[in-house]
């Protein structure tokens, strides 16, 4: 291997990298506030690809139904888990967040995909329609089991996952798309070519991490969410409601997922499925970084893109199973290590 | 008389379908400091527990007039019950400012930052440690911290989970003149304690439970007198505390 070559896959690495760290930061996040280990987060990156792809063909996606059909489920949920405290406020924000926000987005896609309005457009309709999914998946899915363990939880978000893979077959179809990078500038750096695309996912995932930090470092709204995971019984007893602070991580998981997806659409073919496998490889970096720590899973998931990068290189047929080896080695050392826990609830 | 503020009836809590708690009546007047002294495992926590909405209980509980048996624990934060548990429940990888801004967090901006400096008059230790993290604090700060916590929600009863546990007898001996002057600035309070002598000389009514069950109440006074508790809770001419 040569300095080309080398620098090449360091780029590609960096590019994928920036990646999986958007989407392991999410599962951190879900997992610190909520203890779900979110195997869907994924299908957020697919779903939001397939979404401005449509839209880039004037195409309306078939997202704002599945937004609706998700939208009619919580609204369900809601009303059997509270039947009996079932009050005017709440049947208002049902109304309002449940059916009525998904019927606007719907009319507002069918109205513009045909108009080809551009791709800032494409991307903020892509966004707006991905980010409500994860709080609606979270009343679904995980509110009604929020004391249960860790383990239940998972099995939950393995259910979930396996109806989104399933609903993105009967909404999105078998064909896979890319969509038109972001930027088709690029430029030379010494031996190495530089495109406008990985420009631009390394700034728009450094300015998300930046924005992420000054949430949770600043706000009172992010150290609450911050306070739920530190100390789950603490948190109850300061009165910050726990239903609202798994919504809320799920809504942010949720528009990462989305930016993510925008992000990778111009990189590869995505597929109703190829979300698990991004997921999956975030999931090693989450793990790396211990589920806890953020700047950790931010260098580990830059490490697993360059892994990726080199292992694609070296054996392409066994890249995906290298970088999922990978986790052995960090999984030995923390059970040697690092001190077991009994879960506290 | 006016109504109690915390009126509790028969209430019942079960692990399973063990019952630890059996059909426990007390009643908490605005302004009082009431006490529930009593051995360690007499269900003294669990009863706490129970009235924050932690564990789910039978029987009724009347706060402020209202039925909150059915009321979820943000709900009854939000009318102003507060716990201070005795694992104070801190967010250990957070400042003491930060945890102390969270317990106000249901409060507007301004009525926050004002409690916070009223919380840092009655806490000077807690002002001089404000950047540093909850989980460096020693024992007594920590338990400074949880109550500063809890009084930044305006609490119109503040409930305390053996606030003396695994104190030094001089920190302990501070927080009971806190707990004083907190009664005297109007905050009701109920104090669950094993730590009976300290506790009978700060409270104007005492409850006495034993296996689950109210066996005796009345003045602390009375309390103090009676033999066979004096023989089992107080220790025979122990000092104060």
């Amino acid at each position: 291997m040569d300095t080309t070559i080398f620098l090449f896959l360091l780029q590609d690495g960096v590019i994928n990298g920036a990646v999986y760290a958007l989407v392991a930061i999410a599962l951190v996040l879900v997992f610190a506030v909520t203890r779900v280990i979110f195997v869907p987060q994924g299908e957020f990156v697919a779903f939001a690809a397939l979404t401005v792809a449509a839209l880039e063909n004037g195409v309306a996606p078939s997202t704002p139904w599945l937004l609706l059909a998700l939208g009619i489920l919580a609204a369900i949920s809601d009303i059997v888990w509270h039947f009996r405290d079932l009050t005017w406020k709440r049947i208002v924000r049902i109304a309002l967040l449940d059916l009525a926000l998904p019927v606007a987005l719907l009319l507002l896609t069918q109205a513009l995909a045909p108009m080809k309005l551009g791709q800032l457009a494409n991307i903020l309709l892509a966004i707006a329609l991905i980010t409500p999914m994860g709080p609606m998946i979270y009343r679904i899915a995980f509110e009604p089991l929020a004391h249960s363990s860790v383990l239940v939880l998972l099995m939950a978000a393995f259910g979930v996952h396996f109806s989104l893979i399933g609903l993105g077959l009967v909404f999105f179809g078998p064909e896979g798309s890319g969509t038109t990078p972001l930027s088709s500038a690029s430029f030379s750096l010494g031996d190495l070519v530089v495109t406008g695309q990985s420009v631009a996912v390394l700034v728009v995932t450094a300015v998300l991490l930046v924005l992420f930090a000054l949430f949770f470092g600043r706000t009172l709204l992010g150290k609450a969410l911050r306070a739920c995971s530190s100390n789950r019984i603490g948190a109850r007893l300061v009165g910050i409601p726990t239903s609202v602070a798994g919504q809320f991580s799920f809504a942010i998981a949720a528009l990462l997922g989305a930016v993510s997806g925008i992000l990778v659409g111009p990189l590869m073919t995505v597929f109703y499925d190829s979300g698990f496998l991004i997921g999956l490889k975030a999931f090693v970096a989450a793990i790396i970084g211990g589920l806890v720590s953020y700047p950790l899973t931010v260098i580990a998931a830059l490490g697993v893109g360059f892994a990726e990068a080199l292992f694609s290189f070296w054996a392409s047929n066994f890249k995906e199973v290298l970088v999922f080896t990978l986790i052995i080695p960090v999984l030995a050392w923390r059970s040697i290590y690092a001190p077991y826990h009994e879960e506290s609830e | 008389m006016t109504a109690p503020l915390l009126d509790v009836r028969d209430l019942c809590v079960a692990y399973g379908r063990a019952e630890v708690v059996h059909n426990v009546s007390i009643k908490v007047t605005q302004g009082a400091l009431v006490t529930v002294i009593g051995a360690n495992g007499a269900g003294k926590t669990t009863l706490l527990n129970a009235l924050m909405g932690l564990l789910n209980a039978r029987g009724s509980i009347t706060f402020r007039d209202k039925p909150v048996a059915a009321v979820s624990l943000e709900a009854r934060v939000q009318q102003g019950l507060c716990l201070v548990p005795e694992r104070r429940e801190l967010f250990a990888d957070m400042p003491v400012e930060d945890n102390l801004l969270l317990g106000g967090i249901r409060r507007s901006r301004a009525e926050r930052n004002q409690t916070l400096e009223q919380v840092f008059a009655q806490f000077p230790r807690l002002k001089e440690r404000r950047q540093q993290l909850a989980g460096t604090l020693s024992g007594g700060e920590r338990q400074m911290l949880a109550m500063g916590r809890a009084l930044m929600a305006h609490p119109r009863l503040l409930m305390l989970d053996e606030p003396s546990l695994g104190l030094a007898p001089r920190i302990v001996r501070d927080i009971f003149q806190i707990l004083t002057e907190l009664r005297a600035s109007g905050v009701s309070i109920l104090l669950v304690e094993q730590n009976a002598r300290a506790a009978l000389q700060v409270a104007d009514y005492a409850y006495v439970m034993e296996l689950g069950a109210i066996t005796t109440e009345g003045s602390p006074s009375e309390i103090a007198q009676d033999s066979r508790l004096v023989e089992s809770y107080l220790g025979l001419g122990g000092n104060d505390y």
